[in-house]
């Protein structure tokens, strides 16, 4: 039993403020040895931000940690590793170009006059993944084995030189399913021998096949902890996606048939790997929601949608006519336009002025010879950001000096200004303080009563149920359930997401 | 086998048919006398090109090289001829002036996060700049040691000599292996051309290793500039005028990769001789200009970059799945 474990390492009171945002608030969080503790939460619910307090890559702002209760701080990462905490993340930070056994030793060679003993390195190397089930050739380089196979090195380093404490930071995210059986494997030996492991994955039924307990965050806050035994999908993906107290919409549902012709068809588009094979129709005048959790497949729609990625098959028409979408550029062309979900990244140009960043779709579109003129680029900034209320001191100032809410305002005025038939929003709200936020909904509602197809992708689900016609659920890489009309309200969401609800899974004409 | 080592064996066998293929037209060239002012008068180019492997194993460049080199020359000259030094002590004196320009250069790299590209074309221009400051004009160099220095060699069977410079180029290849591939040095400086994130998170020094790394490119140019120093018995700011580059394609076209992670020190000597040769066949054709050298190098180094894209890009894909024993 876990419970009879002494306490390996305890977090109290934990607060991690970046610029006025609060990314943690009065986090708790403690860890027995021989526990697979699950950590979990969506984007932006401070996940990553405790991991990295607990692995020393952050100093919290508040708060203390305890090590086999002695009071520590970490000043960088080797001072937790030297505490007894290691790390494994999702991309395998070891070196791809050496040799396995030089991955783990790297650092803590064995010498003789200066020069390196490969031999031993070489035996040790062999010894030490025997006893985590590896029989692999370790003078191979390591890019040349799987990164199932990889994770493992990864972990044996790892409890090599810390040995107390396993973080496992979404270690299944590119395993398939025999690969992820061997990492558990692994694990659960770990565990057995008194390690207590924090595990981080967005895979629920991973979660429930290997975890003892589970602390789950939400916008910055711990909502519980607690045993995994008793609980069941429906209550964490509720606890994980929950109600925001502070945004109250009470907006009725919207009427399912008010909507105009069909605008756009996918039909059968998918991508090996990616996103399985669907359809999907949008009327004019008609907001299609999608939830899911973070990895479902949710942001690989859209981008297949937009031909960021390129489909593997399926058709694509728009007002009846087939077209075809392999890049953004053609997307354009088609009149779809996407808002991506990382706005910094992928979204605004952070040095170019706000007029610039609303004109530059309308331009592209355009193409080199037609520029458009200094005065048109005024006008049009001028009209969109009056239309949505886009705050600037001034329009020739750089975007990224304006808020997030407004940000992402200048990137749907640059979508409106091609005039599109179809739009992809992304977690339009996400990063967004809550007064913008229910302007950012009350513009998507506009757009839906201007005419406009759109697809909007949210894992707020009183947001989704807002301004949606009809909610896609997606898990697991594919549309499992179409929602609408009474049955469109959170709590069937959270159903339809969690696999426990009665699962619609034809598409409503 | 190690996809790392295919570009050297592509490298040394492209040598091999080419000295054949001399030798078929100009037997003379298989003896110990051409091989020994190979080795000879490409001796700078050598010690250079050594450094320049580790700098580009780490990922990095360094374009200083030539104008080090150059400034070496002239600092070696101004000491001995104007100060009345020793050779030897004007050897030192260069050799810590270009360690301490090295490891500023390296500093500022890592420090400041400036690119290497920048931080060292603007080492070459202060190099080249301060080397005409010195003295604009060639200052030769008459002292009984450099006499002493080119009088020692070691007569070859067939009467080719190795020379002093070329025997200290093969010593400073020597080092280079050991270094790279047996000390825990080497092995940061792999990793951080491996991934410099990765590396950081495993506990490397990346600061003291980059520093380190161009520390040790600038003093082999130092040293370069000392070699070139003995062989020209001269001092000149225009000495060694682009050879960073020379040394550049010497490091690829003997298989490493120039962004970083995979090569070997072994495999820029033969890149080294493949120039050379290339040098030599032209002395001995006597009708074609010197020029060609460079055609054939532009054209062996185009081929090398394709040929690592082939060979990084497709086996990087194919991995071994390894099941439960």
């Amino acid at each position: 039993m876990p419970q009879e474990h002494a306490t390996l390492l305890r977090a109290t009171g934990i607060a991690k403020i970046f610029g006025s945002h609060r990314a943690l608030d009065e986090v708790d969080f403690d860890l027995r040895a021989g526990e697979v503790h699950a950590l979990l939460g969506e984007n932006g619910a401070g996940k990553s931000t405790l991991i990295k307090i607990l692995t020393g890559a952050y100093q919290p702002d508040a708060g203390q940690l305890e090590v086999d209760g002695q009071e520590v701080t970490f000043r960088d990462p080797q001072q937790a590793q030297a505490h007894g905490i290691g790390t494994v993340y999702q991309e395998v930070n070891l070196l791809p170009n050496r040799s396995v056994a030089e991955n783990l030793f790297l650092g803590r060679q064995p010498t003789r006059w200066g020069l390196i003993r490969r031999r031993e390195i070489e035996e040790r190397a062999r010894e030490l993944l025997k006893t985590y089930g590896l029989d692999i050739d370790v003078r191979a380089e390591l890019s040349t084995f799987s990164v199932a196979i990889q994770q493992i090195i990864a972990i044996a380093r790892a409890v090599e030189l810390s040995g107390k404490v396993l973080v496992l930071d979404e270690p299944t995210a590119s395993l398939d399913r025999t690969e992820v059986d061997l990492l558990f494997k692994v694990v659960r030996e770990l565990k057995a021998k008194g390690l207590g492991i924090i595990f981080i994955t967005h895979f629920l039924d991973q979660v429930f096949e290997l975890s003892d307990r589970v602390t789950i965050l939400r916008n910055g806050r711990k909502i519980t902890t607690q045993a995994l035994a008793g609980l069941d999908a429906t209550d964490v993906v509720r606890m994980m996606l929950g109600k925001d107290v502070a945004f109250d919409h009470h907006l009725t549902g919207i009427d399912a048939a008010a909507r105009g012709a069909v605008r756009v068809e996918f039909s059968q588009m998918g991508r090996a790997g990616s996103v399985a094979p669907f359809s999907l129709t949008l009327h004019e005048g008609e907001v299609v929601g999608v939830a899911g959790l973070l990895g479902s497949g949710r942001t690989e729609v859209a981008r297949l949608m937009f031909g960021v990625d390129g489909a593997d098959g399926g058709t694509v028409m728009v007002d009846g006519k087939p077209v075809s979408i392999r890049n953004p550029a053609q997307a354009v062309a088609a009149g779809f336009g996407f808002c991506p979900e990382d706005r910094k990244a992928d979204g605004i140009f952070g040095d170019l002025s706000v007029r610039e960043n609303i004109i530059i779709a309308l331009q592209a579109k355009l193409g080199w010879f037609r520029a458009l003129s200094r005065e048109d680029q005024i006008e049009l900034a001028g009209r969109y950001a009056d239309m949505l209320d886009i705050r600037a001191a001034d329009h020739d100032m750089p975007i990224k000096l304006l808020s997030g809410g407004n940000q992402q305002k200048a990137i749907l005025a640059r979508w409106l200004a091609i005039d599109p038939t179809f739009l992809i929003l992304d977690e339009p709200t996400r990063g967004i303080d809550v007064g913008a936020h229910a302007e950012i909904v009350r513009t998507i509602n506009r757009l839906r009563e201007e005419g406009l197809a759109l697809f909007v992708i949210s894992s707020e689900l009183d947001e989704v149920v807002a301004y949606s016609n009809r909610v896609v659920v997606m898990r697991d890489r594919a549309m499992v359930a179409e929602l609408a009309g009474a049955d469109l309200e959170p709590d069937a969401i959270v159903r339809a997401i969690a696999g426990t609800g009665p699962a619609q899974a034809e598409a409503r004409p | 086998m190690n996809r790392a080592l295919r570009p050297l064996f592509a490298t040394t066998a492209i040598f091999m048919l080419a000295y054949l293929m001399a030798v078929a037209q100009f037997p003379a060239m298989l003896s110990t006398r051409v091989v020994g002012n190979l080795l000879t008068d490409n001796a700078f180019l050598g010690i250079a090109a050594v450094g320049m492997t580790f700098v580009i194993l780490s990922g990095g460049i360094d374009l200083s090289v030539g104008a080090v080199i150059g400034f070496t020359t002239v600092l070696i000259a101004v000491l001995i001829m104007w100060v009345g030094m020793h050779p030897l002590a004007a050897f030192a004196v260069a050799l810590i002036v270009a360690a301490a320009f090295g490891a500023a250069m390296g500093a500022a790299i890592h420090y400041l996060r400036v690119p290497s590209f920048i931080v060292t074309l603007a080492g070459m221009f202060l190099a080249r700049g301060a080397a005409s400051v010195l003295s604009p004009d060639s200052i030769g160099i008459k002292h009984e040691f450099y006499s002493a220095v080119s009088k020692a060699y070691i007569l070859l069977p067939g009467g080719g000599r190795l020379t002093t410079i070329a025997m200290l180029m093969l010593l400073v290849f020597a080092f280079g292996i050991v270094l790279a591939h047996r000390t825990r040095f080497g092995a940061c400086v792999y990793a951080i051309g491996g991934s410099e994130t990765s590396a950081a998170l495993m506990g490397v020094p990346v600061a003291r290793t980059t520093i380190g790394i161009y520390t040790l490119s600038s003093t082999l140019a130092g040293l370069a500039g000392v070699v070139f120093s003995l062989y020209t018995s001269a001092g000149y700011s225009l000495n060694a005028l682009g050879m960073e580059l020379d040394a550049i394609a010497a490091v690829v076209i003997g298989g490493t990769l120039l962004t970083g992670g995979y090569g070997l020190v072994a495999g820029t000597f033969i890149g080294v001789m493949l120039q050379g040769l290339v040098q030599t066949y032209i002395v001995f054709d006597g009708t074609l200009s010197s020029w060609w050298t460079k055609i054939v190098i532009g054209g062996l180094l185009f081929m090398f970059i394709v040929l690592q894209r082939l060979i990084f890009s497709t086996s990087a894909r194919k991995r071994k799945t390894v099941g439960t024993p």
